[in-house]
């Protein structure tokens, strides 16, 4: 089975939530017409990065009167879309979120669990942690989404895997950093050297969609990228431009890889959670 | 032996950076910076110096030569070189230009205080500077442009208000040796890459010869400190000699005040600096 993908590889409007949906709007129909069947855009794409106190302004919840989403899961019954977003939940808890729409239907938030708050981070100053790592049913197979420090972790990767996800779903925001004589930034590099790892150590698709542009002296790296379940490259976007990518994978892929190389038959779950328990129990 | 263990560790701090990813970064920043302001103009203070001639090249490269001022603001003092690589610059990129003289506005005050040091009188040309520079962004409709590195930001040489003074900052995040790599890059004439760097308030002033230290010494125990966030004593056993890394250390230090906006006491339960967060990007 084939997916067109498109990845979104944009700049977004520092809190003008409605000039961004605009802009969503406008690729998912570019991306309809390049008959993609999935268009995944970055970490919140439909607010910007650097909220701080905006964050309760930009807030939406997915649902299908909320005036964000009406037009969005409208479009979902063209293409499938993962969007990024502020969720706030019914208590008032603000979380970096992303959707999963399709058909007319919500079929997945993910709320990002990981929020660095460190170096040039602040995310746990402003949002609420995730708490969940789940995967979800799609027609392309079963997914999950993941958001960037997200899948910085080893662990919920590990669990998407485990609850039966092929397509890692990863969006992000990342600001690019670490100057040295390659052409790529640090940053850049090392988010490619894991998202690779994670196709090869968990014979999966990892697509990643990574924003560009700039917020104050921030830049956006883009750069996103798809790997394939043996870790090999199929596609690559541009450092710092926007554009809309459209890439086939095939599906079909993973029977390949999985026949060949059985690292999910063979994983030690049992063996995992015994340790984790003692581990845990701090019991030598 | 041990000299040849020092001269090992030495040749690990690797300051070489790729200037086309650099330049892309820095001409993608003032694009987005200037014109999300509503700008599309910018304004530099041509010193005649490399780190005004690289803002320059940039903004010309960012923005279109036609849409950039360069000043030349000469005191009675300024050595003639000077004057001539600014010249220099301007022919190269054929960006606008216009000179001013402040020797009159500077004597204006300085006659007044017949026993006034040079630093004082310094100060009071880099400011004027600064007076001059924001006057012309006014009349060129224009956003001025940031000329300061990173090693003399970090070390606090600079006039605060003065030549620190500007709307957006695209070197800041480089030291000096990395801007020497840039302006190579760049196609700055060598007549400037090469001449010892001065802020020429006085005559006979060099940047190395005020400081005490050059800024290969200097920056390659600066990447250490802050970029590697080695210990002072950590420094000391790398090689730096212990009386260098201490002053300079205490040079940062003494400087943080130069970096940062005044502090506003805080009485209410919101408080510009502390929790009215926002980037300058805001809405746009």
């Amino acid at each position: 089975m084939k997916c067109r993908v498109a990845i979104a590889q944009i700049s977004a409007h520092l809190g003008d939530v409605k000039a961004n949906l605009e802009k969503h709007l406008d690729l998912i129909s570019q991306a309809q017409a390049a008959g993609a069947d999935l268009i995944v855009f970055p970490e919140l794409s439909l607010t910007g990065y650097c909220l701080q106190d905006l964050v309760p302004t930009v807030a939406h919840h997915p649902v299908a009167d909320d005036p964000v989403f009406t037009p969005l899961l409208e479009a979902s019954h063209q293409v499938d879309l993962v969007v990024g977003f502020v969720d706030e939940d019914s208590r008032h808890r603000f979380f970096i979120a992303s959707a999963y729409l399709s058909a007319g239907n919500v079929l997945h938030v993910h709320h990002k669990t990981h929020l660095p708050t460190y170096g040039l981070f602040d995310e746990g100053r402003f949002f609420a942690w995730g708490d969940q790592v789940r995967a979800f049913d799609t027609k392309f197979g079963r997914a999950g989404i993941l958001i960037c420090e997200d899948f910085w972790h080893v662990s919920p990767p590990y669990l998407l895997w485990l609850d039966g996800a092929d397509l890692l779903l990863f969006s992000s925001a990342s600001p690019g950093r670490g100057i040295n004589a390659q052409p790529a930034l640090e940053s850049a590099c090392w988010v490619e050297d894991i998202n690779r790892a994670y196709a090869s150590l968990f014979t999966s698709f990892v697509v990643h969609s990574n924003r560009v542009g700039f917020e104050d002296g921030l830049n956006f790296w883009g750069g996103s990228t798809i790997y394939d379940p043996n870790g090999g490259l199929v596609s690559r976007c541009p450092y710092h431009e926007e554009i809309l990518s459209i890439t086939d994978i095939d599906l079909h892929q993973l029977q390949r890889t999985r026949a060949r190389l059985p690292l999910l038959r063979d994983e030690r779950t049992g063996l995992v959670l015994r340790e984790m328990h003692r581990i845990l129990a701090h019991d030598p | 032996m041990l000299d040849l263990v020092k001269t090992m560790e030495h040749e690990k701090i690797d300051l070489t950076i790729n200037p086309d990813a650099v330049r892309k970064i820095l001409t993608g920043f003032i694009t987005s910076e200037i014109t999300r302001a509503g700008f599309s103009h910018a304004v530099v203070n041509l010193s005649g110096g490399l780190d005004s001639a690289l803002s320059c090249y940039l903004a010309a490269e960012a923005l279109g030569a036609e849409n950039v001022l360069a000043l030349c603001l000469p005191y009675k003092s300024s050595t003639p070189d000077s004057l001539e690589h600014a010249a220099l610059v301007i022919k190269h990129l054929g960006v606008q230009s216009t000179t001013i003289p402040i020797s009159a506005m500077a004597d204006a005050l300085i006659q007044q205080f017949p026993d006034m040091n040079h630093v004082r009188q310094g100060n009071i040309m880099a400011r004027l500077r600064m007076i001059v520079l924001y006057d012309q962004s006014e009349v060129f409709h224009a956003l001025p442009i940031g000329t300061g590195n990173k090693t003399e930001i970090l070390l606090g040489y600079t006039t605060l208000f003065g030549d620190s003074a500007a709307a957006i900052n695209p070197i800041g995040d480089l030291y000096k040796t990395q801007v020497r790599q840039l302006a190579q890059a760049m196609g700055i004439p060598a007549v400037i890459i090469d001449k010892p760097p001065t802020a020429d308030l006085w005559v006979g002033q060099t940047d190395e010869g005020e400081l005490g230290f050059t800024y290969a010494e200097v920056d390659q125990l600066l990447f250490l400190l802050v970029d590697q966030r080695f210990s002072p004593e950590d420094c000391v056993k790398f090689g730096f000699a212990e009386g260098f890394v201490r002053a300079v250390l205490e040079r940062v230090r003494r400087n943080q005040f130069k970096r940062l906006m005044p502090p506003i006491a805080k009485l209410s339960n919101r408080t510009v600096g502390y929790d009215f967060l926002y980037l300058r990007d805001w809405g746009t």
